[in-house]
Formats: C-alpha cells, sequence, structure tokens
C-alpha cells in the first residue's frame, strides 16, 4: 500500500511538475524507423539520464562484455500493460514495450561515478511482428542520438582503472548485426532481460511493483553474479559468463547453431559445452588445438585461445568485441584449468 | 485484349513493375554505403556494386529476402577486406532467394561470404581469393553456405582459402558446378550434407581436390547420395596449410577426391590426374567420438568410368611411402580403408585395400592388397538434383 502510494506521488510528481508528454508509444508500435532518440521521449533530458514515467533502470546479474563499455539498461512496458512470466524463465513483452541500453565511458575509470560519455544507444522496440533493433549514434555535443543503420566505426579512449589510457576502435553494430545476436529460430528475442539474469532476491519482485511484470514467483532460476566468489561456484560463475557472452549464438536455435558448440547455462551434453570437442568450422580460430575445451589445460583450448585474440578472423564473440576481457579470461581460465585432465 | 493486358500488368507486378535498383559505387564511406543498400533493399531490389574496389573495414550482411547483390564482374567490381577489423566473415547473408553475382571478395580475415539458413541461394560468377596464395593466415572458407536446402554454387573462382574453397555444410539439394578451386587445402568439400551433385568444376593445386566428409557432434549428421562427376581433379599437391585441429588438417596433401564416412556417393567420369597420393580414396573417420548417432564408416560408393592419370607416386599419409616402396613404386588411383562396406569400382582402375575393419584403428595394422568389386549398379543410382526453376533462372 505504501509502495503504491509512493508509486503514484511520484507519478503525480513527475507529470505535475513538469506537464511533459509520456513516451511516444505509436513509434515504439507502429512501422517506421525515427532518426532520432529523442523522438521517442524516453528520457526527460537531452542526455538521456532521467527517464520518463514507466521507463525504469535496471541491471543484469552478468551482463556481456563490449569493451569495457559502461552501459545503461531501460526498460519501457505502456501503461496499464505488463510482461508475461514464462514458465521457462523468459518474458513476453506487449507491443509497445521498449528495451533502451546506453553505450559509453567515463573520462576516467578511477572515477566511475563521473560523467559518461555516451556512444550509442541501442534501442529494442516490440511491434506487431516482433521485436525490431535499432542502433542510435551519440551526437558529438551530446545533444542527442542518430540512427545508424548501417553502423559505425569511431576511435574512443579512457583512462583504466590503473590510470593506463586505453584506446578502441568501437564498432557501433549494423540493424543486421543486432539481429545476428538477438535472433532465435529467426526472430528477434532479448538476451538478457530473462528471469535467470535479472533475478537478484530482489528485482524481480521490483518489476512487479513497478507493474511491468506479472508475477515473480519465489522459486524463479537465477545466475550468479560471474565475478563475484561469494555468489556461485567457479563452474556456476563460468557457466554464467559463457552463457550471456557465447549462447545468444552458441545455442541449437542461433547463429553458431552449426558449430554444436552450446553454451547456455543449462546445457549439460559435456561434448556439447566443448569438453573435448573438436572444432567444426574453426579455421584458423582453431589455433592449431585440437579441442574447444581441452580439461585443465587451458592454454591448449581453443575456446580461451579465441577469447584472447582481437584478430577477426579468429576472436570469438565475432561482433562486439574489439580489445580483450581480461577479467573474463581468468575466469575462464581457472573453469578449464579446474577440470580433470582426460586422455 | 483488355485481359490480356491486365494479366501481363499483374504478371510484370510480381516481377519486376516494383523492384528497385539500388546501385552502390566505390569511394568513401563505401562500407556505410554499401551496408545501408543491403539493409534497405526490399525484397525483389537489386543492390548493384560499381566497378572498382571497395576498401571495408567490417563484415556486411544482407537479411532481406529475394534480393540480387550484382556487380560489373568478378574482377571489375571487387569487395576489398584487407584492412577489415570487425566480423568473422566478408559477407553474411542470413534470407532466402538470395543471389550473388559478379563480383568478388578478396582477403576477408575470416570466410569470405558465409551465407546460413538461406533458402534457394545462388552464387553466380564470383571470385572469393586470399591474394597471397596459400597461406595459414588466409580465412577458412570462400564460399561457404550451412543449414540451407537448395544452394547452387555455380561459375565461381575460389583460391587460397585455408580450409575449403567452396564449404558446403549441414544442407540438402545442392549443386555446385562450373568453378574453378585453386590452392585452397580443400577445393570443394560437402559436409554433413544430403543430397549433392559436384560436376564440371576444375579442381587444381589445393591440397584435396573435392571431399564429401561427415563429422560427429553436429546438429545434421549422416552424410549421403552425393555424385561427383565430369570433373577435373589434377595435381592437387600443394602442402596442407590447414591451421591443425580442423579436419582438413589431416587430409593428405595430393588427394584428389576423398570419401569420409559418407553413404551412397557415386564418383563417375571425372578426370583424376598427377594427385600425388591419391586420385580416389574412401576412408573411415579415424578419430575419438562420444555420439551414438554417428556412423563413421563408408558405405556404397560407387566408383565408374572415371579417366585416370598418374597417381600415387608421392604418398603424404603415415606409412604411404613403405606401402608405395612395397607395391613397385606408387599406390593405384583408387584406395579403401576396408571400413564399412560396398565400394565398387566399375572401370579397370587398380585399387587397394588396407585392409581395416574399424573405424580408428591404427594404420599400422593395415594388411594391404589389391582390391576389385564390380557390381551392376544400373537400376540403383541416384537421381540428379533438381533445384527449383527460380533458382536456375536467376543465372539468366
Amino acid at each position: 500500500m505504501i509502495r503504491a502510494l509512493i508509486a503514484f506521488l511520484g507519478w503525480f510528481a513527475l507529470a505535475g511538475l513538469n506537464d511533459v508528454p509520456p513516451v511516444n508509444g505509436a513509434l515504439i508500435a507502429d512501422e517506421g524507423y525515427p532518426q532520432r532518440l529523442s523522438e521517442f521521449r524516453f528520457f526527460l533530458d537531452d542526455y538521456a539520464q532521467t527517464p520518463n514515467a514507466r521507463v525504469h533502470s535496471y541491471a543484469l546479474n552478468t551482463p556481456l562484455f563490449s569493451d569495457y563499455a559502461a552501459k545503461q539498461r531501460w526498460v519501457y512496458v505502456p501503461e496499464g500493460q505488463q510482461a508475461l512470466y514464462n514458465d521457462d524463465g523468459t518474458f513476453d513483452f506487449p507491443v509497445g514495450s521498449a528495451f533502451i541500453k546506453s553505450f559509453g565511458y567515463p573520462a576516467d575509470f578511477r572515477d566511475p561515478d563521473g560523467e559518461i560519455r555516451l556512444i550509442e544507444t541501442r534501442v529494442l522496440l516490440r511491434r506487431e511482428e516482433g521485436w525490431v533493433a535499432l542502433p542510435y549514434v551519440w551526437n558529438e555535443d551530446g545533444s542527442d542520438a542518430v540512427l545508424r543503420r548501417a553502423g559505425r566505426r569511431m576511435p574512443v579512449s579512457w583512462i583504466d582503472e590503473a590510470g593506463e589510457t586505453q584506446q578502441v576502435s568501437y564498432r557501433v553494430p549494423n540493424q543486421n548485426q543486432c539481429k545476428s545476436c538477438h535472433q532465435m529460430n529467426g526472430e528477434i528475442e532479448l538476451i538478457g532481460p530473462n528471469a535467470r539474469n535479472l533475478n537478484n532476491g530482489t528485482r524481480l519482485a521490483q518489476w512487479v511493483d513497478w507493474s511491468i511484470l506479472d508475477r515473480a514467483p519465489e522459486n524463479a532460476p537465477r545466475v550468479p553474479v560471474w565475478d563475484d566468489p561469494a555468489d556461485g561456484t567457479l563452474d556456476e560463475r563460468a557457466r554464467a559468463y559463457l552463457d550471456v557472452n557465447c549462447a545468444h549464438c552458441h545455442r541449437r536455435e542461433s547463429g553458431a547453431s552449426n558449430s554444436g558448440l552450446f553454451l547456455t547455462y543449462d546445457e549439460d551434453d559435456p561434448v556439447a559445452r566443448g569438453i573435448r570437442k573438436r572444432p567444426v568450422a574453426a579455421g584458423r580460430g582453431s589455433g592449431g588445438f585440437d579441442f574447444s575445451i581441452a580439461p585443465g589445460r587451458p592454454g591448449e583450448s581453443i575456446l580461451l585461445h579465441r577469447m584472447i585474440s582481437s584478430d577477426p578472423g579468429v576472436q570469438m564473440p565475432e561482433l562486439g568485441r574489439e580489445i580483450i576481457h581480461r577479467e573474463g579470461v581468468a575466469l575462464i581460465r581457472a573453469y578449464i584449468a579446474a577440470m580433470e585432465p582426460q586422455g | 485484349m483488355k485481359l490480356l493486358a491486365a494479366a501481363t500488368l499483374s504478371l510484370l507486378a510480381t516481377t519486376s513493375a516494383f523492384a528497385a535498383t539500388h546501385p552502390v559505387e566505390a569511394g568513401p564511406d563505401a562500407q556505410e554505403r554499401l551496408q545501408i543498400a543491403l539493409i534497405e533493399a526490399a525484397p525483389g531490389d537489386t543492390v548493384e556494386i560499381g566497378a572498382g574496389r571497395f576498401e571495408l573495414t567490417d563484415g556486411l550482411s544482407l537479411d532481406v529476402d529475394n534480393v540480387t547483390v550484382r556487380g560489373a564482374g568478378p574482377n571489375v567490381s571487387i569487395l576489398d577486406f584487407t584492412n577489415q577489423q570487425g566480423a568473422g566473415e566478408g559477407l553474411m547473408v542470413t534470407s532466402d532467394d538470395v543471389t550473388l553475382r559478379d563480383f568478388a571478395v578478396e582477403n576477408s580475415r575470416g570466410d569470405g561470404i558465409k551465407s546460413k539458413e538461406a533458402d534457394r541461394i545462388v552464387y553466380h560468377n564470383l571470385r572469393v581469393e586470399w591474394t597471397n596464395g596459400p597461406s595459414p593466415d588466409n580465412g577458412a572458407y570462400g564460399i561457404y553456405p550451412v543449414e540451407s536446402t537448395h544452394v547452387l554454387v555455380d561459375g565461381t573462382t575460389v583460391i587460397g582459402a585455408s580450409d575449403a574453397g567452396i564449404y558446403v555444410g549441414q544442407s540438402q539439394q545442392i549443386v555446385v558446378r562450373n568453378n574453378i578451386v585453386r590452392f585452397n587445402v580443400a577445393g570443394i568439400e560437402i559436409e554433413n550434407s544430403y543430397v549433392a551433385d559436384v560436376h564440371s568444376n576444375i579442381a587444381t593445386e589445393n591440397t584435396g581436390g573435392i571431399l564429401v566428409f561427415d563429422l560427429p557432434n553436429l546438429m545434421q549428421m549422416g552424410g549421403h547420395s552425393v555424385r561427383v562427376f565430369r570433373n577435373f581433379v589434377h595435381n592437387n599437391n600443394t602442402d596442407n596449410f590447414a591451421p591443425e585441429g580442423n579436419i582438413v588438417a589431416g587430409v593428405p596433401a595430393g588427394t584428389g577426391i576423398m570419401v569420409m564416412a559418407n553413404r551412397d556417393v557415386e564418383i563417375f567420369e571425372n578426370i583424376l590426374s598427377d594427385n600425388a597420393s591419391i586420385n580416389i580414396m574412401a576412408v573411415a573417420y579415424t578419430q575419438e567420438f562420444d555420439d551414438e548417432n554417428y556412423d563413421p564408416t563408408p558405405r556404397n560408393v560407387i566408383i565408374s568410368d572415371n579417366i585416370q592419370g598418374r597417381a600415387g607416386y608421392a604418398p603424404d599419409f603415415e606409412g604411404g611411402a613403405q606401402l608405395a616402396t612395397a607395391l613397385g613404386g606408387s599406390l593405384p588411383p583408387i584406395m579403401w580403408d576396408g571400413v564399412g562396406g560396398r565400394i565398387v569400382i566399375n572401370e579397370e582402375t587398380p585399387a587397394i585395400t588396407l585392409g581395416l575393419t574399424e573405424a580408428g584403428q591404427s594404420r599400422t595394422e593395415a594388411q594391404p592388397q589389391p582390391y576389385a568389386m564390380r557390381a551392376d549398379v544400373t537400376d540403383n543410382r541416384l537421381d540428379a538434383v533438381t533445384l527449383p526453376e527460380s533458382m536456375e533462372s536467376r543465372l539468366r
């Protein structure tokens, strides 16, 4: 009751204070590709930091690595509607819903709360025919983000936590590349927002409180926070990392189905998980090694070899990573090293 | 008359009346302009690649059905990926009824052109090349359709792939014809696929000319019904330059046609010569595997009416040299490892079996002996692969 009251007051304050128009639901649901991010009115400010009504910020237990970019995630569900929680832990969102994800870098990672320079904002729009994925690239002056269906490549630099300057040729994906990661059985699907990656004990209930999700089962599945040893075993955390960073393609329904390497969190077939699995179409991605995972021998495992490469003909993931994720590599190295050697 | 005019109009409407052409010229921002054209093309449209060299930094992709991507010729319109920084292939196609013709892809960092779950795709008059010649640093596959039904690869040239020049995987109803494949590890490879015709190709200077393979632990297994005929398979003696770990890294240099773990394969009316290991071999998959649905053996392979030149004079596999010496200096043009069954040879060519009995058995246990088996198979031949007329008509 109190919660509802606060929510109501919050809405009242927003609506009353500025009398701002709500999110432009028609642009989400109807055909067409808005040229500017601001047209959707997801945010009250130009720089996409203050959400409009029914736009909510959220986080994930284990996120996708994207060249150390900081990410801001937002979800929008139209007034009076809710996503439906399916028994398998996926959600069905009503037409007119949207996900908004901004990528950017703080100038200096030693001050992570300092201002973030936004690079791009990707939106997923739920339309009658399914999800539509669009990439928007921020103007130099941060006044708006503009649709770039062909993607874009741009130099980005920042100072990392150790005080070193890092540089990357940052790649904004093109619209097809958005789909290539987000597709399952040919349709665009969500990757991050599902019960197990959202569920941190309170977040699902919060989505219900926001009235954007219909229910939050007590026994909802959960993947651990990949870099918190207190939150899961090494095996669980590695599986969570591989699920989020690889399994959008490496699953039976998606882009790497022909590889036979399937890395969803629940995959239990050892060969499908890569253990003593020989490469199929790896080319020089094999690095001269025989197996995706040589148990106990991370240095002879193709999976790790492809994580520590930035060569487009070798590296994995193929898209969305230009530099090496040192902490992710360390996790997978430990995961493979801990396996009992075979053969 | 009015009716006829109306009928003509409606016919036009379904074919070309609404089809647009999106011309893209070489020059600055080619990456963005070409990719935009590939995204904005509507079904029925043509993306026309102009003459010249398009310098590209990222992979291109097409996800719209029934689009033609057409250049001005495989030596005229060149998509140059020498400075590619991202994506696992040069061009990726994920939609149906696509035609790719009359252009070149050079020096992609990974695969050249890949199409996945792209039914009724036509590859025609293309060139995919790694211009530095054979090198393990080249991309894996030149032309790479996978998980597709109805595939036509016609009149292409592929040079320098570090795995297979033309690789068709986990697909069915396939025609690969009139192509030239040179300086690849495998010239043409049909893998885990059903119902394929591989004919009228020139495979030369590869490590192995034409491979018909099946591998375990994949979504589609049990490769079968493949006809390899009227190809010119000559001088495939390039040292194997595939990165270790890949199945083709085990293909001996000097291999003409190799069948592994498939059933119902016909090899006929090819011209094979100067393949230093062997002109034709049928073998089992030799590596350990854990997959109860996988059959590692070759079965029902019919070899007939080939014209066989010199072969087996420098065999590049374990024990090959000793075997050649024992046989008076060279191997016969045809070899079977002895595993599986019903390998029919309806021609005069000498053949040998290694006398192995199980997949994975060490070749040191081989008991080589001459092999001959003739059989009347006239009532039991594979039908020609017939593709939908809509595909053949796109060649015109």
